[in-house]
Protein backbone atom coordinates (compact mmCIF):
# COMPACT_ATOMS: atom_id res chain seq x y z
CA UNK A 1 0.00 0.00 0.00
CA UNK A 2 1.37 3.78 -0.98
CA UNK A 3 0.09 6.50 1.40
CA UNK A 4 0.20 10.01 0.76
CA UNK A 5 0.06 11.84 4.50
CA UNK A 6 -1.17 15.33 3.89
CA UNK A 7 1.21 17.69 6.70
CA UNK A 8 -0.11 19.85 8.71
CA UNK A 9 1.99 23.24 9.66
CA UNK A 10 2.14 26.89 10.06
CA UNK A 11 5.29 27.16 7.27
CA UNK A 12 7.27 27.23 10.51
CA UNK A 13 6.45 24.02 11.83
CA UNK A 14 4.92 20.71 11.29
CA UNK A 15 1.99 20.17 14.05
CA UNK A 16 2.97 16.83 16.26
CA UNK A 17 -0.27 15.22 15.14
CA UNK A 18 0.54 15.30 11.52
CA UNK A 19 3.59 12.90 12.89
CA UNK A 20 1.37 10.98 15.17
CA UNK A 21 -0.78 10.19 12.04
CA UNK A 22 2.39 9.13 10.48
CA UNK A 23 3.08 6.31 12.95
CA UNK A 24 -0.50 5.42 11.68
CA UNK A 25 0.16 5.94 8.14
CA UNK A 26 3.20 3.50 8.74
CA UNK A 27 1.04 0.94 10.11
CA UNK A 28 -1.17 1.13 6.87
CA UNK A 29 1.27 1.14 4.41
CA UNK A 30 4.45 -0.06 3.29
CA UNK A 31 5.81 3.25 1.53
CA UNK A 32 4.36 6.87 2.76
CA UNK A 33 5.06 10.13 1.05
CA UNK A 34 3.96 13.25 2.68
CA UNK A 35 2.66 16.06 1.16
CA UNK A 36 3.96 19.73 2.61
CA UNK A 37 1.97 22.81 0.69
CA UNK A 38 2.69 25.93 2.17
CA UNK A 39 4.56 28.86 1.43
CA UNK A 40 8.42 29.78 2.52
CA UNK A 41 8.04 25.81 4.29
CA UNK A 42 11.60 25.31 4.11
CA UNK A 43 11.96 24.62 7.87
CA UNK A 44 9.10 22.02 8.07
CA UNK A 45 10.50 20.48 4.91
CA UNK A 46 13.81 20.04 6.64
CA UNK A 47 11.93 18.38 10.20
CA UNK A 48 10.46 15.71 7.99
CA UNK A 49 14.11 15.07 5.69
CA UNK A 50 15.30 13.01 8.75
CA UNK A 51 12.48 11.44 10.30
CA UNK A 52 12.14 8.27 10.21
CA UNK A 53 9.42 5.92 8.17
CA UNK A 54 9.06 8.76 4.90
CA UNK A 55 10.29 7.60 1.60
CA UNK A 56 9.35 10.73 -0.13
CA UNK A 57 8.72 14.31 0.69
CA UNK A 58 6.48 16.20 -1.97
CA UNK A 59 6.82 19.99 -1.80
CA UNK A 60 4.78 22.49 -2.92
CA UNK A 61 5.94 26.04 -1.98
CA UNK A 62 4.19 28.94 -3.36
CA UNK A 63 1.90 31.68 -1.84
CA UNK A 64 -1.47 30.31 -2.95
CA UNK A 65 -0.50 27.89 -0.17
CA UNK A 66 0.00 30.58 2.57
CA UNK A 67 -3.50 29.63 4.29
CA UNK A 68 -4.21 26.06 3.85
CA UNK A 69 -7.96 26.76 2.26
CA UNK A 70 -9.60 23.25 1.67
CA UNK A 71 -10.99 24.05 -2.03
CA UNK A 72 -6.99 25.30 -3.39
CA UNK A 73 -5.69 22.00 -1.60
CA UNK A 74 -8.23 19.67 -2.88
CA UNK A 75 -7.61 20.85 -6.82
CA UNK A 76 -3.67 19.90 -5.80
CA UNK A 77 -4.27 16.16 -4.31
CA UNK A 78 -6.60 15.05 -6.22
CA UNK A 79 -4.37 14.47 -9.43
CA UNK A 80 -2.00 13.06 -6.91
CA UNK A 81 -4.16 10.89 -5.52
CA UNK A 82 -4.67 7.82 -8.11
CA UNK A 83 -0.80 7.22 -7.63
CA UNK A 84 -1.88 5.85 -4.15
CA UNK A 85 -3.65 3.50 -1.87
CA UNK A 86 -4.44 5.63 0.91
CA UNK A 87 -4.67 9.38 1.71
CA UNK A 88 -4.76 10.55 4.98
CA UNK A 89 -4.50 13.51 7.41
CA UNK A 90 -5.01 13.78 10.88
CA UNK A 91 -8.16 14.23 12.21
CA UNK A 92 -7.89 18.19 13.37
CA UNK A 93 -10.23 20.69 12.17
CA UNK A 94 -7.79 21.22 9.44
CA UNK A 95 -7.82 17.17 8.57
CA UNK A 96 -11.82 17.51 8.99
CA UNK A 97 -11.96 20.33 7.00
CA UNK A 98 -9.80 19.38 4.04
CA UNK A 99 -10.20 15.11 3.96
CA UNK A 100 -14.35 14.31 3.21
CA UNK A 101 -14.33 17.12 0.33
CA UNK A 102 -11.51 15.02 -1.45
CA UNK A 103 -12.93 11.55 -0.54
CA UNK A 104 -16.14 12.60 -2.25
CA UNK A 105 -14.71 14.13 -5.14
CA UNK A 106 -13.06 10.53 -5.51
CA UNK A 107 -16.38 8.64 -5.05
CA UNK A 108 -15.20 6.99 -1.82
CA UNK A 109 -16.15 6.84 1.35
CA UNK A 110 -14.13 8.71 4.20
CA UNK A 111 -13.21 7.06 7.22
CA UNK A 112 -12.78 9.63 10.53
CA UNK A 113 -11.14 9.57 13.92
CA UNK A 114 -9.49 6.79 13.15
CA UNK A 115 -8.13 5.16 16.54
CA UNK A 116 -7.13 1.44 15.62
CA UNK A 117 -6.12 -0.20 11.79
CA UNK A 118 -6.82 -3.24 11.77
CA UNK A 119 -6.15 -4.68 8.03
CA UNK A 120 -5.29 -2.93 5.22
CA UNK A 121 -9.14 -2.18 5.09
CA UNK A 122 -10.82 -2.65 8.35
CA UNK A 123 -10.83 0.46 10.79
CA UNK A 124 -12.11 1.11 14.43
CA UNK A 125 -13.36 4.24 15.15
CA UNK A 126 -15.48 5.71 18.06
CA UNK A 127 -19.23 7.07 17.35
CA UNK A 128 -21.86 8.42 20.21
CA UNK A 129 -19.20 10.75 21.76
CA UNK A 130 -16.74 7.74 22.22
CA UNK A 131 -19.87 5.42 24.26
CA UNK A 132 -19.60 2.93 21.55
CA UNK A 133 -16.55 1.85 19.02
CA UNK A 134 -17.66 0.99 15.42
CA UNK A 135 -15.46 -1.46 13.31
CA UNK A 136 -15.99 -0.92 9.67
CA UNK A 137 -14.61 -2.27 5.75
CA UNK A 138 -14.35 -0.35 3.42
CA UNK A 139 -14.62 -1.14 -0.29
CA UNK A 140 -13.26 1.61 -1.69
CA UNK A 141 -10.14 1.30 -3.67
CA UNK A 142 -8.67 4.40 -1.94
CA UNK A 143 -8.86 4.39 2.00
CA UNK A 144 -9.10 8.11 2.35
CA UNK A 145 -8.63 8.44 6.87
CA UNK A 146 -8.62 11.01 9.56
CA UNK A 147 -6.73 9.35 12.34
CA UNK A 148 -6.72 10.98 15.88
CA UNK A 149 -3.84 11.67 17.55
CA UNK A 150 -3.88 10.35 20.88
CA UNK A 151 -4.52 6.83 19.64
CA UNK A 152 -0.79 6.83 17.60
CA UNK A 153 2.26 7.13 19.60
CA UNK A 154 4.68 9.74 17.78
CA UNK A 155 7.84 7.28 16.15
CA UNK A 156 11.69 8.50 17.17
CA UNK A 157 12.63 11.13 14.62
CA UNK A 158 16.46 10.84 13.21
CA UNK A 159 16.88 7.67 11.51
CA UNK A 160 15.19 8.79 8.13
CA UNK A 161 16.69 9.72 4.46
CA UNK A 162 13.66 10.82 2.98
CA UNK A 163 14.07 12.05 -0.59
CA UNK A 164 12.68 15.44 -1.42
CA UNK A 165 10.56 16.40 -4.50
CA UNK A 166 8.89 19.21 -6.30
CA UNK A 167 5.63 19.70 -7.53
CA UNK A 168 3.77 22.28 -9.11
CA UNK A 169 1.85 24.24 -7.58
CA UNK A 170 -2.22 23.65 -9.09
CA UNK A 171 -5.09 26.27 -10.15
CA UNK A 172 -6.96 27.94 -6.96
CA UNK A 173 -10.32 28.99 -6.68
CA UNK A 174 -10.82 33.14 -6.81
CA UNK A 175 -14.82 32.29 -4.55
CA UNK A 176 -13.08 31.80 -1.26
CA UNK A 177 -10.57 34.18 0.22
CA UNK A 178 -8.73 34.63 3.40
CA UNK A 179 -9.24 36.91 5.06
CA UNK A 180 -7.65 37.14 8.65
CA UNK A 181 -7.08 35.15 12.06
CA UNK A 182 -7.19 35.54 15.02
CA UNK A 183 -4.77 32.73 16.80
CA UNK A 184 -4.46 32.53 20.22
CA UNK A 185 -0.63 32.90 21.41
CA UNK A 186 0.88 31.08 24.65
CA UNK A 187 3.56 30.18 26.03
CA UNK A 188 2.16 26.79 27.31
CA UNK A 189 2.20 23.26 25.31
CA UNK A 190 -0.38 22.96 22.97
CA UNK A 191 -3.74 21.00 24.53
CA UNK A 192 -3.35 18.00 22.21
CA UNK A 193 0.52 17.23 23.33
CA UNK A 194 0.84 18.53 26.65
CA UNK A 195 2.11 15.82 29.42
CA UNK A 196 -0.39 17.67 31.89
CA UNK A 197 -3.55 19.35 31.32
CA UNK A 198 -5.27 22.19 34.37
CA UNK A 199 -8.97 21.64 32.54
CA UNK A 200 -11.86 24.38 33.86
CA UNK A 201 -15.32 24.23 33.83
CA UNK A 202 -18.46 26.71 34.75
CA UNK A 203 -17.77 26.35 38.41
CA UNK A 204 -14.86 28.51 37.19
CA UNK A 205 -17.31 31.33 37.33
CA UNK A 206 -15.30 34.31 35.66
CA UNK A 207 -12.66 35.03 33.29
CA UNK A 208 -10.53 36.38 36.19
CA UNK A 209 -11.05 33.25 37.98
CA UNK A 210 -9.48 31.29 35.03
CA UNK A 211 -5.74 32.97 35.86
CA UNK A 212 -6.06 30.79 38.86
CA UNK A 213 -6.06 27.81 36.71
CA UNK A 214 -3.55 29.53 34.82
CA UNK A 215 -0.87 29.77 37.38
CA UNK A 216 -1.68 26.25 38.45
CA UNK A 217 -0.79 25.33 34.97
CA UNK A 218 2.40 27.23 34.86
CA UNK A 219 3.75 25.68 37.57
CA UNK A 220 3.28 22.43 36.16
CA UNK A 221 4.17 23.10 32.62
CA UNK A 222 0.85 22.45 32.00
CA UNK A 223 -1.77 23.28 29.56
CA UNK A 224 -5.31 24.61 29.75
CA UNK A 225 -8.15 23.53 28.80
CA UNK A 226 -12.02 24.28 29.63
CA UNK A 227 -15.44 22.82 29.25
CA UNK A 228 -17.85 24.00 26.43
CA UNK A 229 -19.75 25.84 29.61
CA UNK A 230 -16.86 27.54 30.07
CA UNK A 231 -15.79 28.69 26.69
CA UNK A 232 -19.29 29.99 25.92
CA UNK A 233 -19.49 31.84 29.11
CA UNK A 234 -16.67 33.79 27.54
CA UNK A 235 -14.01 32.58 30.33
CA UNK A 236 -11.16 31.31 27.72
CA UNK A 237 -11.42 31.16 24.06
CA UNK A 238 -12.91 28.68 21.88
CA UNK A 239 -9.97 26.19 21.42
CA UNK A 240 -9.76 25.43 24.98
CA UNK A 241 -12.77 23.57 24.30
CA UNK A 242 -12.14 20.05 24.94
CA UNK A 243 -14.93 17.13 24.13
CA UNK A 244 -16.84 15.70 21.83
CA UNK A 245 -17.04 18.60 19.26
CA UNK A 246 -13.73 20.05 20.67
CA UNK A 247 -10.26 18.67 21.06
CA UNK A 248 -9.35 15.21 22.23
CA UNK A 249 -6.43 15.00 24.55
CA UNK A 250 -5.36 11.73 26.14
CA UNK A 251 -2.28 13.52 28.67
CA UNK A 252 -0.53 11.63 31.57
CA UNK A 253 -2.08 13.80 33.88
CA UNK A 254 -5.74 15.64 33.64
CA UNK A 255 -6.92 17.38 36.82
CA UNK A 256 -10.79 18.85 35.60
CA UNK A 257 -11.75 21.68 38.10
CA UNK A 258 -15.66 22.86 38.82
CA UNK A 259 -16.43 20.56 35.48
CA UNK A 260 -19.71 18.46 35.95
CA UNK A 261 -18.26 15.42 33.32
CA UNK A 262 -21.08 15.78 30.79
CA UNK A 263 -20.87 12.71 27.99
CA UNK A 264 -19.81 15.36 25.52
CA UNK A 265 -16.94 16.33 27.84
CA UNK A 266 -15.84 12.91 28.72
CA UNK A 267 -15.65 12.19 25.33
CA UNK A 268 -12.56 14.45 25.10
CA UNK A 269 -10.61 13.18 27.92
CA UNK A 270 -11.14 9.55 29.26
CA UNK A 271 -8.08 8.36 27.86
CA UNK A 272 -6.22 10.31 29.76
CA UNK A 273 -3.69 8.29 31.74
CA UNK A 274 -4.64 9.70 35.21
CA UNK A 275 -7.63 12.20 35.68
CA UNK A 276 -8.22 14.11 39.21
CA UNK A 277 -11.52 15.89 39.10
CA UNK A 278 -11.86 18.33 41.96
CA UNK A 279 -15.91 19.19 42.28
CA UNK A 280 -18.08 20.20 45.02
CA UNK A 281 -20.61 17.86 44.07
CA UNK A 282 -20.72 14.45 45.28
CA UNK A 283 -22.63 13.21 42.42
CA UNK A 284 -21.10 14.83 39.42
CA UNK A 285 -20.37 12.09 36.90
CA UNK A 286 -17.21 13.13 36.45
CA UNK A 287 -16.22 11.33 39.58
CA UNK A 288 -16.89 7.99 37.76
CA UNK A 289 -14.53 8.25 35.28
CA UNK A 290 -11.77 10.22 37.84
CA UNK A 291 -8.89 8.27 39.52
CA UNK A 292 -9.03 10.10 42.33
CA UNK A 293 -12.14 12.63 43.32
CA UNK A 294 -12.29 15.31 45.67
CA UNK A 295 -15.20 16.86 46.69
CA UNK A 296 -14.45 20.56 47.74
CA UNK A 297 -14.86 24.07 46.82
CA UNK A 298 -11.76 24.40 43.91
CA UNK A 299 -11.15 28.16 45.65
CA UNK A 300 -10.00 26.42 48.97
CA UNK A 301 -8.35 23.54 46.75
CA UNK A 302 -6.42 25.79 43.84
CA UNK A 303 -4.54 28.21 46.05
CA UNK A 304 -3.37 25.05 48.21
CA UNK A 305 -1.99 23.41 45.34
CA UNK A 306 -0.28 26.15 43.47
CA UNK A 307 1.71 26.72 46.69
CA UNK A 308 2.67 22.69 47.03
CA UNK A 309 3.17 21.72 43.38
CA UNK B 1 -32.32 34.02 -1.81
CA UNK B 2 -33.80 30.59 -1.01
CA UNK B 3 -31.68 28.82 2.32
CA UNK B 4 -31.63 24.90 2.00
CA UNK B 5 -31.01 23.57 5.83
CA UNK B 6 -30.03 20.02 6.26
CA UNK B 7 -31.47 18.14 9.36
CA UNK B 8 -30.66 15.12 10.79
CA UNK B 9 -33.07 12.99 13.20
CA UNK B 10 -30.26 11.36 16.09
CA UNK B 11 -30.68 9.88 19.77
CA UNK B 12 -30.63 13.05 21.80
CA UNK B 13 -27.72 14.40 23.25
CA UNK B 14 -29.08 13.63 27.16
CA UNK B 15 -29.94 10.14 26.25
CA UNK B 16 -27.16 7.51 27.71
CA UNK B 17 -26.60 5.21 24.80
CA UNK B 18 -26.42 1.15 25.30
CA UNK B 19 -24.76 -1.22 22.59
CA UNK B 20 -26.58 -3.76 21.36
CA UNK B 21 -25.71 -7.43 22.27
CA UNK B 22 -25.65 -9.03 19.30
CA UNK B 23 -23.01 -5.78 18.22
CA UNK B 24 -24.86 -4.50 15.42
CA UNK B 25 -25.67 -1.10 16.45
CA UNK B 26 -27.04 0.90 19.91
CA UNK B 27 -30.60 0.26 21.33
CA UNK B 28 -32.69 2.44 19.48
CA UNK B 29 -35.91 1.26 21.38
CA UNK B 30 -37.44 3.23 23.79
CA UNK B 31 -35.24 6.34 23.44
CA UNK B 32 -35.85 9.91 22.70
CA UNK B 33 -34.68 11.26 19.15
CA UNK B 34 -34.79 14.94 18.43
CA UNK B 35 -32.92 16.89 15.91
CA UNK B 36 -28.90 17.20 15.72
CA UNK B 37 -28.27 20.25 17.96
CA UNK B 38 -25.73 21.52 15.38
CA UNK B 39 -28.81 21.56 12.96
CA UNK B 40 -30.78 23.42 15.10
CA UNK B 41 -28.41 26.05 15.40
CA UNK B 42 -27.86 25.63 11.35
CA UNK B 43 -31.91 26.23 11.51
CA UNK B 44 -31.66 29.54 13.27
CA UNK B 45 -29.10 30.83 11.31
CA UNK B 46 -31.39 30.55 8.47
CA UNK B 47 -34.08 31.91 9.91
CA UNK B 48 -32.15 35.08 11.32
CA UNK B 49 -31.33 35.65 7.78
CA UNK B 50 -34.60 35.57 6.49
CA UNK B 51 -35.61 37.61 9.42
CA UNK B 52 -32.98 40.33 8.21
CA UNK B 53 -34.54 40.10 4.92
CA UNK B 54 -31.62 38.89 2.96
CA UNK B 55 -33.29 35.45 2.37
CA UNK B 56 -36.84 34.83 1.21
CA UNK B 57 -37.35 31.39 2.01
CA UNK B 58 -35.66 28.59 4.24
CA UNK B 59 -36.21 25.19 3.08
CA UNK B 60 -35.62 21.95 5.02
CA UNK B 61 -34.31 18.70 4.47
CA UNK B 62 -33.75 15.41 5.60
CA UNK B 63 -32.48 11.94 4.80
CA UNK B 64 -33.59 9.19 6.96
CA UNK B 65 -37.27 7.01 7.53
CA UNK B 66 -40.69 8.33 8.07
CA UNK B 67 -39.87 9.11 11.26
CA UNK B 68 -37.79 11.96 10.32
CA UNK B 69 -40.87 14.02 9.36
CA UNK B 70 -41.48 14.83 13.18
CA UNK B 71 -37.44 16.55 13.13
CA UNK B 72 -39.05 17.97 9.80
CA UNK B 73 -41.67 19.31 11.53
CA UNK B 74 -39.94 20.83 14.29
CA UNK B 75 -38.08 22.81 12.07
CA UNK B 76 -41.12 24.03 10.52
CA UNK B 77 -42.36 24.82 13.94
CA UNK B 78 -39.28 26.96 14.27
CA UNK B 79 -39.90 28.67 11.58
CA UNK B 80 -38.75 27.17 8.44
CA UNK B 81 -41.34 27.24 5.37
CA UNK B 82 -41.23 24.13 4.07
CA UNK B 83 -39.94 20.70 4.24
CA UNK B 84 -38.62 18.04 1.78
CA UNK B 85 -37.82 14.30 3.19
CA UNK B 86 -35.40 11.77 1.20
CA UNK B 87 -37.15 8.67 2.64
CA UNK B 88 -35.85 5.42 2.94
CA UNK B 89 -37.56 2.39 3.82
CA UNK B 90 -37.50 1.41 7.67
CA UNK B 91 -34.85 -1.32 7.46
CA UNK B 92 -32.96 -0.33 4.92
CA UNK B 93 -28.65 0.19 6.02
CA UNK B 94 -28.54 3.45 7.39
CA UNK B 95 -27.21 6.36 4.94
CA UNK B 96 -23.81 7.48 5.35
CA UNK B 97 -21.96 10.64 4.65
CA UNK B 98 -21.17 10.15 1.23
CA UNK B 99 -24.73 9.34 0.35
CA UNK B 100 -25.94 11.77 2.03
CA UNK B 101 -24.04 14.66 0.38
CA UNK B 102 -25.28 12.98 -2.76
CA UNK B 103 -28.86 13.24 -2.09
CA UNK B 104 -28.21 16.83 -1.00
CA UNK B 105 -26.25 17.59 -4.17
CA UNK B 106 -29.18 16.87 -6.29
CA UNK B 107 -32.19 18.63 -4.41
CA UNK B 108 -29.19 22.02 -4.69
CA UNK B 109 -29.61 21.33 -8.10
CA UNK B 110 -33.17 21.27 -8.09
CA UNK B 111 -33.63 24.40 -5.85
CA UNK B 112 -30.92 26.55 -6.64
CA UNK B 113 -30.65 27.85 -3.20
CA UNK B 114 -27.68 30.42 -2.76
CA UNK B 115 -26.50 28.99 0.66
CA UNK B 116 -26.96 25.63 2.28
CA UNK B 117 -26.54 25.38 5.97
CA UNK B 118 -25.43 22.21 8.09
CA UNK B 119 -24.52 21.02 11.53
CA UNK B 120 -20.67 20.39 11.50
CA UNK B 121 -20.88 17.06 12.99
CA UNK B 122 -23.95 14.81 13.49
CA UNK B 123 -23.85 13.62 17.39
CA UNK B 124 -24.37 9.78 16.44
CA UNK B 125 -22.34 8.90 13.55
CA UNK B 126 -19.32 11.85 14.94
CA UNK B 127 -18.63 11.80 11.32
CA UNK B 128 -18.12 15.72 10.58
CA UNK B 129 -18.08 15.06 6.77
CA UNK B 130 -21.23 16.14 4.88
CA UNK B 131 -21.00 19.24 4.39
CA UNK B 132 -17.59 19.27 3.03
CA UNK B 133 -18.21 16.65 1.10
CA UNK B 134 -21.82 17.96 -0.73
CA UNK B 135 -19.13 21.73 -1.26
CA UNK B 136 -16.67 19.69 -3.10
CA UNK B 137 -19.93 17.66 -4.99
CA UNK B 138 -21.27 21.02 -5.76
CA UNK B 139 -17.97 22.49 -6.50
CA UNK B 140 -18.98 25.96 -4.63
CA UNK B 141 -17.12 27.51 -1.28
CA UNK B 142 -17.17 26.01 1.72
CA UNK B 143 -17.14 27.89 5.27
CA UNK B 144 -16.90 24.57 7.83
CA UNK B 145 -17.35 25.03 11.97
CA UNK B 146 -18.71 28.73 11.24
CA UNK B 147 -19.44 30.51 14.57
CA UNK B 148 -20.02 33.84 12.70
CA UNK B 149 -21.61 34.54 9.40
CA UNK B 150 -22.40 38.36 7.48
CA UNK B 151 -23.59 38.44 4.29
CA UNK B 152 -22.49 41.33 1.79
CA UNK B 153 -24.20 41.22 -1.64
CA UNK B 154 -23.00 37.97 -3.06
CA UNK B 155 -20.06 37.18 -0.73
CA UNK B 156 -20.57 36.11 2.55
CA UNK B 157 -17.54 36.77 5.69
CA UNK B 158 -17.20 33.53 7.80
CA UNK B 159 -15.67 33.21 10.94
CA UNK B 160 -14.21 29.36 11.62
CA UNK B 161 -13.42 27.94 15.16
CA UNK B 162 -9.81 26.37 14.50
CA UNK B 163 -7.67 24.40 16.58
CA UNK B 164 -5.34 27.72 17.07
CA UNK B 165 -8.27 30.19 17.27
CA UNK B 166 -9.85 31.29 14.41
CA UNK B 167 -9.90 32.29 10.71
CA UNK B 168 -12.05 34.54 8.40
CA UNK B 169 -12.87 33.79 4.92
CA UNK B 170 -14.61 35.60 2.04
CA UNK B 171 -17.20 33.12 0.04
CA UNK B 172 -18.96 33.88 -2.74
CA UNK B 173 -22.62 31.96 -2.94
CA UNK B 174 -23.84 30.25 -3.41
CA UNK B 175 -22.01 28.34 -0.61
CA UNK B 176 -21.83 25.43 1.76
CA UNK B 177 -21.56 26.57 5.57
CA UNK B 178 -21.45 24.10 8.53
CA UNK B 179 -22.69 25.49 11.78
CA UNK B 180 -20.57 25.18 14.93
CA UNK B 181 -21.79 25.74 18.62
CA UNK B 182 -21.03 29.42 18.82
CA UNK B 183 -22.78 30.33 15.88
CA UNK B 184 -26.21 31.36 17.94
CA UNK B 185 -28.48 30.41 20.68
CA UNK B 186 -31.35 28.89 18.84
CA UNK B 187 -34.99 29.74 19.87
CA UNK B 188 -37.70 27.36 21.45
CA UNK B 189 -40.49 26.38 19.17
CA UNK B 190 -44.04 27.77 21.07
CA UNK B 191 -47.33 25.56 20.44
CA UNK B 192 -49.18 27.85 18.48
CA UNK B 193 -46.06 26.93 16.10
CA UNK B 194 -45.80 23.68 16.60
CA UNK B 195 -49.64 23.66 15.56
CA UNK B 196 -48.85 25.97 12.75
CA UNK B 197 -46.20 23.51 11.28
CA UNK B 198 -48.25 20.31 11.05
CA UNK B 199 -50.02 22.89 8.13
CA UNK B 200 -46.90 23.56 6.30
CA UNK B 201 -45.45 21.49 2.75
CA UNK B 202 -43.53 18.87 3.80
CA UNK B 203 -42.75 16.83 0.63
CA UNK B 204 -41.68 12.97 0.59
CA UNK B 205 -39.36 11.62 -2.37
CA UNK B 206 -38.54 8.42 -2.10
CA UNK B 207 -34.51 8.08 -2.50
CA UNK B 208 -35.39 4.61 -4.36
CA UNK B 209 -36.94 7.31 -7.55
CA UNK B 210 -33.71 9.70 -7.36
CA UNK B 211 -31.58 7.15 -9.32
CA UNK B 212 -28.63 8.10 -6.61
CA UNK B 213 -27.00 4.97 -5.57
CA UNK B 214 -26.68 4.99 -1.98
CA UNK B 215 -25.14 1.28 -0.80
CA UNK B 216 -22.95 2.30 1.87
CA UNK B 217 -19.12 1.66 0.96
CA UNK B 218 -17.96 1.10 4.05
CA UNK B 219 -19.43 -2.08 5.94
CA UNK B 220 -20.10 -2.08 9.95
CA UNK B 221 -18.78 -5.28 10.92
CA UNK B 222 -19.51 -4.75 14.37
CA UNK B 223 -19.79 -2.10 17.41
CA UNK B 224 -18.78 -2.44 20.67
CA UNK B 225 -18.61 -0.73 24.13
CA UNK B 226 -15.41 0.85 25.25
CA UNK B 227 -13.29 -0.67 28.19
CA UNK B 228 -14.58 0.61 31.24
CA UNK B 229 -12.20 2.90 33.02
CA UNK B 230 -11.20 1.09 36.63
CA UNK B 231 -12.97 2.79 39.13
CA UNK B 232 -11.68 5.49 41.19
CA UNK B 233 -10.82 6.58 45.22
CA UNK B 234 -12.10 9.77 46.52
CA UNK B 235 -9.59 11.66 48.56
CA UNK B 236 -10.27 13.41 51.68
CA UNK B 237 -7.89 16.26 51.46
CA UNK B 238 -5.80 18.76 49.40
CA UNK B 239 -2.52 17.05 51.73
CA UNK B 240 -3.77 13.11 50.31
CA UNK B 241 -4.21 14.63 46.60
CA UNK B 242 -0.36 15.88 46.56
CA UNK B 243 0.75 12.90 48.11
CA UNK B 244 -1.21 10.78 45.42
CA UNK B 245 0.39 12.91 42.78
CA UNK B 246 3.70 12.50 44.10
CA UNK B 247 3.10 8.74 44.07
CA UNK B 248 2.27 8.81 40.62
CA UNK B 249 5.45 10.67 39.50
CA UNK B 250 3.16 13.01 37.50
CA UNK B 251 4.65 16.23 39.19
CA UNK B 252 8.14 15.84 37.61
C1 LIG C 1 -23.94 19.03 20.58
C2 LIG C 1 -23.23 19.29 21.86
C3 LIG C 1 -21.85 19.25 21.88
C4 LIG C 1 -21.15 19.49 23.05
N1 LIG C 1 -19.80 19.44 23.02
C5 LIG C 1 -19.12 19.65 24.17
C6 LIG C 1 -17.69 19.57 24.20
O1 LIG C 1 -17.03 19.32 23.19
N2 LIG C 1 -17.07 19.80 25.38
C7 LIG C 1 -17.76 20.09 26.55
O2 LIG C 1 -17.12 20.28 27.60
N3 LIG C 1 -19.09 20.17 26.53
C8 LIG C 1 -19.79 19.97 25.38
N4 LIG C 1 -21.14 20.08 25.39
C9 LIG C 1 -21.81 20.61 26.62
C10 LIG C 1 -22.04 19.58 27.71
O3 LIG C 1 -23.25 18.89 27.45
C11 LIG C 1 -22.15 20.29 29.08
O4 LIG C 1 -23.18 21.23 29.04
C12 LIG C 1 -20.86 20.99 29.49
O5 LIG C 1 -19.75 20.13 29.36
C13 LIG C 1 -20.98 21.45 30.93
O6 LIG C 1 -19.84 22.20 31.30
P1 LIG C 1 -19.44 22.31 32.83
O7 LIG C 1 -19.18 20.96 33.38
O8 LIG C 1 -18.33 23.30 32.93
O9 LIG C 1 -20.72 23.01 33.49
P2 LIG C 1 -21.78 22.42 34.48
O10 LIG C 1 -22.39 21.19 33.97
O11 LIG C 1 -22.67 23.56 34.84
O12 LIG C 1 -20.93 22.00 35.76
C14 LIG C 1 -20.29 22.88 36.61
C15 LIG C 1 -19.74 22.06 37.75
O13 LIG C 1 -18.96 22.88 38.61
C16 LIG C 1 -19.18 22.48 39.95
N5 LIG C 1 -18.84 23.64 40.78
C17 LIG C 1 -19.44 24.86 40.80
N6 LIG C 1 -18.80 25.67 41.66
C18 LIG C 1 -17.79 24.95 42.22
C19 LIG C 1 -16.81 25.23 43.19
N7 LIG C 1 -16.70 26.44 43.75
N8 LIG C 1 -15.95 24.25 43.51
C20 LIG C 1 -16.03 23.01 42.97
N9 LIG C 1 -16.94 22.71 42.02
C21 LIG C 1 -17.82 23.65 41.67
C22 LIG C 1 -20.63 22.08 40.01
O14 LIG C 1 -20.86 21.18 41.07
C23 LIG C 1 -20.83 21.42 38.63
O15 LIG C 1 -20.61 20.03 38.69
C24 LIG C 1 -21.86 19.81 24.23
C25 LIG C 1 -23.24 19.83 24.22
C26 LIG C 1 -23.93 19.58 23.06
C27 LIG C 1 -25.42 19.61 23.06
N1 LIG D 1 -29.51 11.84 7.05
C1 LIG D 1 -29.31 13.18 7.00
N2 LIG D 1 -30.29 14.00 6.58
C2 LIG D 1 -30.10 15.34 6.52
N3 LIG D 1 -28.96 15.94 6.87
C3 LIG D 1 -27.96 15.18 7.30
C4 LIG D 1 -28.06 13.76 7.38
N4 LIG D 1 -26.88 13.28 7.83
C5 LIG D 1 -26.08 14.35 8.02
N5 LIG D 1 -26.72 15.50 7.70
C6 LIG D 1 -26.21 16.88 7.78
O1 LIG D 1 -24.80 16.86 7.74
C7 LIG D 1 -24.26 17.36 8.96
C8 LIG D 1 -22.98 16.63 9.29
O2 LIG D 1 -23.24 15.26 9.48
P1 LIG D 1 -22.10 14.15 9.57
O3 LIG D 1 -21.15 14.42 8.48
O4 LIG D 1 -22.82 12.85 9.44
O5 LIG D 1 -21.47 14.31 10.93
C9 LIG D 1 -25.38 17.23 9.97
O6 LIG D 1 -25.23 18.15 11.02
C10 LIG D 1 -26.60 17.53 9.10
O7 LIG D 1 -26.76 18.92 8.88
Amino acid sequence: MKILLIAEHDNQTIKPSTLNALTAAGQLGDAVDVLVAGCNCDNVVESLRSQAGIHQVRVVDDERYQHPLAENLQTLILPLAEEYDGLLAAATTFGKNLMPGLASRLDVAMIGDVVEILSVDTFVRPIYAGNALETVQSTDHIKVLTVRSTAFAIMEEGTGQAEVTVLPAASTSARVRFVGQQLSDSTRPELSVARVIVSGGRGLGSAENFALLEKLADKLGAAVGASRAAVDAGFVPNDYQVGQTGKIVAPDLYLAFGISGAIQHLAGMKESKLIVAVNQDPDAPIFQVADYGLVADLFDVLPELIEHC
Amino acid sequence: MKVLVAVKRVIDYNVKIRVKLDQTGVVNEHVKFSINPFDEIAVEQALRLREAGVAEEVIVVSAGSLKSQETLRYALALGADRAILLEQEEDSESLQPLAVAKLLQQVAEQEQPGLILLGKQAIDDDSNQVGQMLAALLDWPQGCFASDLQLQDSSLQLTREIDGGLETLALDLPAVVTADLRLNRPRFAKLPDIMKAKKKPLQVIEIAQTGIDVTPHLKRLRVQAPPPRPPGVMLSSVDELLAKLGEEGVLQ
